[in-house]
C-alpha cells in the first residue's frame, strides 16, 4: 500500500512535470512561428531573410550579443525606431530604423523569432515581459 | 495590356527562334513599335522602329553629369528607388548587388539607379549610400535629376512611380529592373524583389552580349 502511495505520487509529479514543460514548449512554438510570419511581412526586406542585413546599410540579426547586451530595449527599438551608431559584430551602423506600428503581441512573437533563429538562442519573450519593457523606454 | 505585350514578346521571341535558324537564343524586343516605310535604291522597305529611352541628363554620386550618351556602346539596368525607402528597396538592391558583383570586372554592363527622391538624395547622400552598399568604380551610377523628368523617364522604362503621402515611405513604386541594350531598346522586366527573376536578369544578359546585334559599335 505504502510503496502504491508513492509510485502513485511519483507518477503525479512526473506527469505534472513533462506537461508543465510541455506547454512550455507549446508557448514557445506559439510565439516562434507567429513570429515567423511576422519576419517575413514587416522585416525580411530590410534585414534579409536569412537575418544577414545589407552591407553596411542595415545590420544583421545574428549579434547575440547585443541583442542579450539589450535586452529590454528590443522592443522599443521596434516600437519607437532606431536611429544613430550602434555595433553589431565591431561594425558600426549609422541607419535609421523606422517605428514598425506593430501591437506588443506582434513585437513579442517576432523577437522571440529573431532571438532564436539565425543562431541566436536566447529563448521565449512573451508578452508580460514586452508590456514591462515598454514602459521603460527611454 | 499586361498580358499583350508579354504574349506579343513570346510571339515575336518564337518567330525570331523559327526563322533564324542560325541565331542562338534572342531576347525579345518590349515597348511600342511603329512601321516606318521609306524608299530605299527605289524599292519601298518596311521597317519597325522600335521604342527606344530618351534623352536624360542626371547627376550620379560622384557628382559627375550622366546622359543617356554616357551610355553609348554599354548594355545597362535600370531602377527606381530612393535611399530613405523602408519597403522595396532594400531587397532591389540586395538583389541587385549579385547582378553588380557578376559584371563589375568589365563586359560593359552598366547599372543606373534613379532616385525618385533628388529633393532628400543629395550628390552627397548617394555616395554614402554608395559607400554603405559598398560599391565602387563606374558600374553602378545612383543618379539625381530633377523630380518630373524622372517620373516621366520612367514611363518610357514601363515602369510606374508616383508620389503618395500616404504610401510607406511617401512614394509608391514599382521595384522593376529593366534591361536595356546598346540600341536603347527594353529587353526584359524583372521584378527586382524576387531572388529568381533577378537571377534570370543576369542569364539575359549574358544572352544579350552574345548576340551579334551587340556587338555593333555605335
Ligand atoms: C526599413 C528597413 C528596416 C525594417 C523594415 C526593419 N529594420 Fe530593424 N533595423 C534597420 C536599421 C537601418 C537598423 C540600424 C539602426 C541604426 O543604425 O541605428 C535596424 C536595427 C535593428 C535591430 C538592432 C540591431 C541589430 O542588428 O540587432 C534589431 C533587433 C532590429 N532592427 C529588428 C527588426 C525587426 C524585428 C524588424 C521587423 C519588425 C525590423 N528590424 C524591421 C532597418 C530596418
Amino acid at each position: 500500500m505504502r510503496y502504491f502511495v508513492v509510485i502513485a505520487l511519483l507518477l503525479t509529479g512526473l506527469c505534472a512535470l513533462y506537461a508543465c514543460q510541455n506547454e512550455q514548449e507549446i508557448e514557445f512554438k506559439r510565439y516562434f512561428s507567429a513570429g515567423q510570419l511576422v519576419y517575413q511581412t514587416r522585416c525580411q526586406n530590410c534585414h534579409g531573410n536569412e537575418g544577414q542585413g545589407l552591407a553596411a546599410l542595415i545590420p544583421p540579426l545574428n549579434d547575440a550579443e547585443f541583442l542579450r547586451n539589450n535586452h529590454s530595449q528590443l522592443v522599443c527599438y521596434l516600437q519607437n525606431g532606431l536611429k544613430g551608431d550602434i555595433i553589431i559584430h565591431n561594425s558600426t551602423y549609422n541607419g535609421h530604423m523606422p517605428a514598425s506600428g506593430l501591437s506588443p503581441i506582434e513585437t513579442a512573437q517576432v523577437i522571440t523569432y529573431v532571438q532564436n533563429s539565425f543562431g541566436n538562442q536566447i529563448g521565449l519573450y512573451d508578452l508580460k515581459q514586452a508590456e514591462a519593457d515598454l514602459k521603460k523606454c527611454k | 495590356m499586361r498580358i499583350i505585350i508579354p504574349a506579343f514578346a513570346a510571339m515575336l521571341l518564337w518567330s525570331a527562334c523559327s526563322f533564324n535558324k542560325n541565331d542562338q537564343k534572342r531576347l525579345p524586343i518590349y515597348g511600342n513599335r511603329e512601321a516606318v516605310t521609306k524608299t530605299l535604291n527605289g524599292k519601298t522597305v518596311t521597317d519597325t522602329v522600335y521604342q527606344t529611352i530618351p534623352k536624360f541628363e542626371y547627376v550620379n554620386q560622384y557628382g559627375k553629369t550622366i546622359t543617356n550618351k554616357s551610355l553609348d556602346g554599354s548594355i545597362y539596368v535600370a531602377d527606381f528607388f530612393f535611399t530613405s525607402c523602408p519597403s522595396i528597396c532594400p531587397i532591389m538592391h540586395r538583389n541587385m548587388l549579385n547582378v553588380y558583383n557578376e559584371f563589375k570586372n568589365g563586359g560593359n554592363v552598366k547599372i543606373l539607379s534613379y532616385s525618385i527622391d533628388p529633393s532628400h538624395d543629395s550628390v552627397a547622400v548617394l555616395k554614402t549610400y554608395a559607400d554603405k552598399l559598398g560599391i565602387a568604380g563606374d558600374t553602378w551610377w545612383l543618379l539625381q535629376g530633377k523630380k518630373e523628368e524622372t517620373y516621366k523617364l520612367a514611363e518610357s522604362y514601363l515602369v510606374a512611380v508616383k508620389e503618395d503621402k500616404g504610401a510607406e515611405g511617401g512614394y509608391v513604386h514599382s521595384g522593376y529592373f529593366v534591361l536595356i541594350d546598346k540600341q536603347k531598346r527594353i529587353r526584359g522586366t524583372y521584378n527586382g524583389t524576387d531572388e529568381k527573376e533577378v537571377s534570370k536578369l543576369i542569364t539575359d544578359i549574358k544572352t544579350l552580349q552574345a548576340d551579334p546585334e551587340q556587338s555593333i559599335v555605335q
